[in-house]
């Protein structure tokens, strides 16, 4: 049996060897997964492969079947949700809507509307926001509550791609800034990879799991999104900072086709070899 | 003052729509029309056997209504059968029930038009002792419960993430609207409870732009309407619980057509 106190003291949700079924069929089985606090964990996978519900039991909205799932006590969360089915018969503003589950000042509100870039959309009816406007005010309803744990299923969906990069870089702003974890349900690694320090590739089952470098050079993941994918990612990797060229020097990325602004600060900690290292998920 | 039976009438009907305007606009929010009907239905059964057992029918109709509310929920996570056709096979045989269970009651002659569309001319003030001390306790929790209520409307999923239980906000929700059908139900009968729990809500949408605001002015807008009917049904002799549905339907009307500009969309 596990040890089941969990091993990093920053650790806020840990699910060991979950399993969810409905009608007899496990829609996913043996999962493990840890957050920490100011770590972003993507979980990507094909349609079908069990993301939602697995953050779904994560979060204690779906009770597993079995395993077992840990919170961080009176632990904070802002969570948006892959759908949302409210009727047009319920008048919502936009700044009505950042107060759902809990109390929050005027002041409050602008500034969560202002970071995720809709101040001016305060007074709009939610019915009328095009599909990224709307991402963005549930993104701001989630973080207004300053969450130790944000959770994301899918936040990009109806965003265009620049639009999708602006998402996912303020996603990684707000951790940076408030120190959340994050938990993210993304298909489409390309993206987030910049940002996103553990990678859980999901298909009814962990399988393969570690950092985006790992991830995308592993035969599992080439398995499950098919060669061109992982071969994608991996031009991709090389094209978004610097190249190193044959002779030693380096070349910059002037020129080339920049998914993401942030410069080789100090956070980017990804390596140029194959020998990625890892985060310490074995 | 309370003794001319008009004025008493006034007085149930105002505080009687007090209390359906908030929670007919979650009603209509959580899409339950369907539902608060098949609780109102049930009220004959509640009736029969309260008078069976010689027991309050007020409490008969709260308790029958809540049962109703609880075999619908475990009838509904057995899955086989959509919403819509347990509701259906609910309502009407409750309604059937409870019309049988009476007439095999043989000392016992029950108004049937009185528990169908209600008398509100009849009203005593222990009555309005009900109306009141009910409605003031369902509106007390309402306001307690609105703010997981209204989160679990939007998504009960954010609610259960965030911790605030949308499993039990929604129990007690049936529960108010028992016990709102229970006190509404000398007043409006089991036909017409639906009708003012619906018809102010959908009247006050378009004027409100947020949830608080419909509650208040479907609240106002079901107080005119008990107004309105009533003084028709004094003035042109017309039963008073259609009166005051058919003046209801009159505000629905008159908000749905009046030029209002569409507040707050992007500039």
């Amino acid at each position: 049996m596990e040890n089941f106190v969990p091993q990093k003291r920053d650790e806020i949700v840990k699910v060991t060897g979950i399993g969810v079924k409905r009608d007899g069929r496990w829609l996913v089985r043996g999962v493990d997964m840890s957050i920490g606090r100011g770590e972003i964990v993507t979980l990507i996978g094909p349609n079908g492969s069990g993301k939602s519900t697995t953050v779904k039991t994560a979060l204690g909205i779906l009770a597993p079947d079995e395993g077992r799932v840990w919170r961080a006590k009176k632990l904070r969360v802002g969570y948006v949700p892959q759908k949302i089915a409210m009727d047009r018969s319920l008048p919502m503003t936009v700044s009505r809507l950042m107060t759902l589950t809990g109390r929050h000042s005027k002041p409050e509100i602008a500034r969560a509307l202002d970071i995720t870039g809709i101040g001016h959309l305060s007074s709009a009816q939610v019915h009328s926001l095009s599909g990224g406007e709307f991402q963005r005010a549930l993104i701001a309803r989630a973080i207004i509550g300053k969450p130790d744990l944000l959770v994301l299923d899918e936040p990009v969906q109806g965003v265009d791609f620049s639009g999708e990069v602006a998402l996912y870089d303020l996603i990684g702003r707000i951790r940076d800034e408030t120190g959340c974890g994050v938990l993210l349900i993304s298909h489409d690694l390309h993206v987030v990879m910049a940002r996103t320090d553990t990678v859980i590739c999901l298909n009814g089952h962990v399988c393969c799991q570690g950092t985006p470098d790992i991830v995308a050079a592993s035969g599992e993941y080439a398995a499950l999104f098919g060669p061109r994918a992982a071969e994608t990612l991996a031009i991709y990797r090389h094209e978004h900072d610097h190249a190193h060229l044959p002779d030693g020097s380096v070349k910059d990325a002037s020129g080339h086709l920049h998914f993401d602004h942030h410069a080789h600060g100090p956070h980017c900690d990804h390596d140029h070899g194959p020998a990625a290292k890892g985060h310490g998920h074995a | 003052m309370l003794e001319s039976f008009f004025t008493r009438a006034i007085i149930a009907g105002v505080g009687l729509a007090a209390v359906t305007g908030p929670l007919g606009s979650f009603i209509v929010w959580r899409r339950m029309a369907y539902f608060g009907d098949t609780m109102a239905h049930s009220a004959i059964l509640g009736v029969a056997l309260a008078l069976f057992f010689s027991i309050n029918p007020v409490a008969g109709v709260f308790g029958i209504a809540v049962c109703v509310a609880l075999i619908l929920g475990f009838l509904q996570k057995r899955g086989t059968l959509s919403a819509d056709s347990l509701l259906g096979l609910l309502s009407h045989s409750a309604l059937a029930l409870g019309l049988v269970l009476v007439s095999l009651m043989p000392n016992v002659r029950i108004d049937l038009m009185g528990l169908l569309f209600g008398d509100i001319l009849a009203v005593s003030v222990t009555d309005l002792a009900f109306i009141y001390g009910g409605g003031a306790i369902v509106l007390g929790v309402l306001a307690w419960l609105w703010r997981p209520m209204l989160a679990g409307t939007v998504s009960e999923e954010i609610a259960q993430a965030e911790g605030l239980n949308p499993e039990r906000t929604r129990l007690i929700f049936m529960v108010l609207l028992a016990g709102l059908i229970a006190i509404a139900m000398k007043i409006l009968g089991v036909l017409l409870i639906t009708a003012m729990l619906i018809i102010p809500a959908t009247a006050a949408r378009r004027l409100a732009n947020t949830p608080e605001q419909m509650a208040i002015y479907a609240a106002l807008g079901g107080i005119a309407a008990v107004l309105a009917g009533l003084w028709a049904s004094l003035h042109f002799d017309t039963p008073s619980g259609p009166s005051i549905v058919v003046a209801a339907l009159g505000v629905f009307t008159i908000t749905s057509i009046l030029p209002i500009r569409s507040k707050g969309a992007a500039q």
